[in-house]
């Protein structure tokens, strides 16, 4: 029994369709993301869930229960806003303790409740201060505190971690995650970082136009994407043309100079493919001991890798090798490159319209 | 958060009513009591109607000096500010950071006195015995008459305008990016040039719509002419006083009043669309 | 930015004194002990303050001054704020019109003004009535109050109110607990801005004002045009102090520049 669903959701602004045929079920306890570019609908997405904005058409389901049309004040959902949203006027206890003031509880439960929830976010100490005393993290903190006080059945993070800096972004991307197996509770959150929602969320669905065009887990998403599109945006890859000769259980592809085999099924006979390699997939060897030479055009430092760009026969690759301590490879070097079969992708060389998926 | 399509009526509702009755309806009757006849013996003929009002306005000497001194002094007063008001909004945007916000509030400022007691500061300081004669005496010069006179009224009416202007200015400069003089000034342009073609051009807009604020206020100015103008130096808006107050003429008043406010809004409005017709397109 | 040669800080220093020249003048010459306007030279006399009190014509038209602008301002901002709210939060046709209207006391010359309004009064039976003056400077201030309530609405971040309404606030909640506080800095400007505008009022002020309801900057008027004394000077140096201490208060709650320059 799925906790949170979304069922055919769609949203038109006027004729614009901002959101299309949404299908998408959250467990009890699931870390989803919804990754896109900014205009993918996946902020829309959200409001609608969160009640900001009115459904077009199918609907909302929580815990069993319809909540399409329910007002905001009434699904009872925690929200941490992008912008955080806190109450300048009010210091953080009272900012934290607002929502259980709504439900009428008791001074002195609320001031137990807020203690907890503040401690579970590391702000104790700073409870009577107010928000613009806080740095960006700590606000950040304190939105959260706020919106798990009221032991919501669903949290709802709108890019919580965009407004941080690099460092902190880092590390508050794994609290996240931490306090949310510790509480246990439901959370969807909206990013456009791959890294951010690859990292910490139990599944990802990637949007695009409206749709919500791949639900999977992280890993499935990155190693086998299912558009060309996907497979760029949620990683690099090096995208190569070529044309099918053989089809069946594994898929012989014609790049040109070389042919090379593919674990992918499902591609007819002279169909037009893309395959997909991802640089850290693939290896740099002695030339002659790959398949297909190259020359080492650029090397640029990224302190744990190495990116090399190598022009070869199919064209300029992008490869990244691990900084483990061997010399890095200098530039106008020959070099074999090297690639493990089961590491490549083959992709439709046409997008294909875009329509939302059926969750994996 | 959808709501009922009324609400924003309901939410202005209070306002439109004060603004209605005490806006709209009030300029209405004095628009028909423009048209209204007059006799000096008898007061407003209710149900009579006549164009003479606007037709005295229009031919009659007296009130075309008075149209003319208000619009030569308005024009003289608006030259001023923008001959002082800019460069100094352009200094005070260049001055480090404490003197800057205090200077500014000091040029400001005096826009939340009222004008009596600025109207009635000059008059002690143009006066006949006042401090700037006072000042020309020492030095052996001989007193000066200024008070009573056009000098007065067009000195007081800059001193009031000024803030007027230095406002638009000072915000089309804080619109600039400041590293843009220093573009030009790495690309071998000297001081003035980039003054010249480059800040000023994005300064104008600021300047014009200054300098309209200062020439509809000034051509409406009633308390400095009328302290510092005296008895014989009459603006529109002195005439109009007299008319209502001491003359009891209110059709003719009224047909002065209007012909200002008219005057007033065209001048605002289709100078407004020009300027900013030509400059939304370079500026965005 | 390049800093300001001799002569830009010349004229600066000219243009200085060229505003404050009017002002000092009258709060220095306010305590003159002379019968004349002149500069007091060997002492200061507070005899001009002491005579400002005593005459009975000044006292009465400062406190009518001073309920009146208490009077107005405040109707002025409850008039504003839902309006505010109406023009910021919802499109609706008629929007700009009516943001055109609620501002044009600012492009309408006062006189003009005064002058359809004592038409209006005369209608109505409204010359001499302290109610209908306070609604006529209402209408005077409101642009002055709806005008940084709006700025307070635009610079608004929504999300404040959507976090209180996801914690559960009604809208009369989220109305009285979140967005009012959080403008109150925007309605309080205002209401001090209108506050020191129709204190100051005159050219409108001297056509609808009647015997009983002279404000003071009307009666200084009408002074000043018969009689120039000291007595003036004093009341205008009274003036000043008002309108400083005012000035004072809208800094603290909402910063002078702000108001005056819109940062």
């Amino acid at each position: 029994m799925s906790f949170l669903q979304l069922s055919n959701v769609t949203k038109f602004y006027g004729s614009t369709c901002a959101v299309s045929d949404m299908n998408l079920t959250v467990e009890k306890g699931e870390f989803v993301s919804l990754l896109g570019p900014s205009g993918c609908g996946k902020t829309t997405t959200l409001q609608m869930v969160a009640g900001f904005e009115a459904v077009s058409s199918g609907s909302v389901e929580l815990d069993g229960r319809d909540i399409t049309h329910a007002k905001a004040n009434t699904r009872g959902l925690g929200i941490v806003f992008q912008t955080y949203a806190l109450f300048p006027h009010m210091t953080v206890a009272d900012n934290v303790s607002f929502g259980l003031e709504m439900r009428k509880m008791p001074k002195a439960e609320r001031s137990e409740r807020v203690k907890q929830a503040l401690a579970l976010v590391h702000l104790e100490a700073l409870a009577e201060r107010y928000p613009r005393e806080l740095s960006g993290g700590q606000r950040q903190r304190v939105a959260l505190a706020r919106a798990l006080v009221i032991e919501p059945p669903v949290l709802l993070l709108d890019e919580p971690l965009s407004n941080l800096d690099a460092k902190l972004r880092e590390e508050m991307q794994f609290e996240l995650r931490k306090i949310q197996r510790k509480v246990g509770t439901t959370t969807v959150m909206v990013t456009h970082d791959q890294s951010e929602a690859m990292s910490i969320s139990d599944r990802v669905v990637v949007m695009e136009g409206g749709c919500a065009t791949q639900i999977d887990n992280p890993h499935s998403v990155y190693e086998h994407p299912r558009t060309r599109s996907i497979s760029t945006f949620v990683g690099k890859a090096n995208l190569l043309t070529g044309h099918v000769v053989a089809g069946g259980a594994k898929t012989r592809v014609n790049l040109g100079s070389i042919e090379v085999d593919v674990d992918d099924a499902g591609f007819r006979h002279g169909t037009l493919v893309l395959l997909s390699v991802r640089p850290e997939k693939l290896q740099l060897r002695e030339a002659g001991q790959g398949r297909l030479d190259g020359m080492v055009r650029e090397r640029f430092f990224l302190g744990s890798q190495w990116l090399y760009t190598v022009n070869t026969a199919l064209g300029e690759l992008s490869v990244l090798s691990p900084n483990d301590g061997r010399p890095a490879l200098d530039e106008g070097h020959l070099a074999g490159i090297d690639w493990p079969t089961h590491c490549t992708r083959l992709l439709p060389a046409d997008e294909p319209a875009l329509h939302s998926v059926e969750p994996a | 958060m959808s709501a009922s399509k009324a609400t924003p009526w309901w939410l202005s509702g209070p306002a439109l009513v004060l603004f209605t009755a005490l806006l709209l309806v009030p300029l209405l009757l004095t628009t028909v009591l423009s048209f209204n006849a007059y006799d000096p013996a008898t007061g407003v003929k209710a149900g009579e109607f006549t164009l003479e009002h606007y037709a005295h306005v229009f031919t009659d000497d007296y009130y075309y000096g008075i149209f003319w001194r208000t619009f030569w002094i308005s024009g003289l007063v608006t030259l001023i500010c923008v001959a002082v008001g800019a460069p100094e909004a352009y200094i005070l945007s260049r001055m480090g950071k404490p003197w800057r916000s205090i200077l500014l509030l000091v040029v400001l400022a005096p826009l939340l006195v009222s004008v009596v007691v600025r109207a009635f500061g000059w008059s002690m300081l143009l006066g006949p015995e006042g401090l700037v004669n006072s000042g020309l005496k020492l030095v052996g010069l001989r007193p000066v008459r200024m008070l009573y006179t056009e000098v007065a009224v067009v000195v007081a009416l800059a001193h009031v305008m000024l803030p007027f202007m230095v406002i638009p200015v000072w915000t089309s400069l804080q619109k600039l990016d400041p590293g843009v003089e220093n573009a030009a000034l790495s690309l071998r342009a000297s001081p003035f040039t980039t003054l010249r073609r480059i800040v000023l051009p994005q300064v104008l807009p600021g300047i014009l719509s200054g300098s309209l604020i200062v020439f509809g206020l000034s051509a409406s100015a009633f308390a400095i002419p009328g302290l510092l103008g005296g008895r014989r130096l009459k603006m529109v808006a002195t005439v109009v006083y007299d008319e209502y107050l001491h003359e009891l003429n209110w059709p003719l008043g009224a047909a002065i009043a209007l012909t200002l406010l008219v005057a007033n809004l065209v001048v605002m409005l289709s100078y407004n669309r020009l300027v900013e017709g030509r400059y939304k397109k370079s500026l965005g | 930015m390049r800093k300001n040669g001799p002569l830009a800080l010349l004229f600066n220093a000219l243009v200085i004194a060229f505003m404050l020249a009017p002002l000092l003048v009258v709060c220095v010459v306010a305590f003159t002990p002379e019968n004349t306007l002149t500069l007091p030279t060997t002492e200061f006399s507070l005899r001009w303050f002491e005579a400002v009190f005593a005459h009975p014509d000044f006292i009465q038209s400062f406190w009518n001054s001073l309920w009146l602008a208490l009077a107005s301002a405040t109707l002025a901002t409850l008039l504003a704020v839902p309006a505010g709210m109406a023009i910021t939060r919802y499109t609706f046709p008629g929007r700009g019109f009516l943001n055109g209207l609620f501002l044009s006391p600012l492009i309408i010359p006062h006189l003009v003004l005064g002058v359809a309004l004592l038409r209006l009064f005369a209608l109505v039976g409204g010359t001499g009535s302290f109610g209908w003056l306070v609604l006529a400077h209402a209408l005077i201030v409101t642009p002055y109050t709806l005008r940084l309530v709006v700025a307070a609405l635009v610079g608004f971040d929504r999300s404040a109110e959507q976090a209180a309404l996801s914690l559960g606030a009604s809208q009369t909640q989220m109305f009285t607990r979140i967005t009012l506080p959080m403008i109150l800095p925007g309605v309080t400007g205002g209401w001090l801005l209108a506050f020191i505008n129709s204190f100051d009022e005159v050219t409108m002020s001297i056509f609808v004002t009647s015997p009983s309801t002279v404000t003071l900057p009307v009666r200084m008027y009408m002074y000043a045009t018969e009689s120039i004394d000291p007595l003036m000077a004093a009341v205008s140096a009274l003036m000043v102090a008002v309108t400083a201490f005012a000035m004072i208060i809208l800094d603290r709650v909402y910063g002078l520049d702000r108001v005056l320059v819109g940062r």
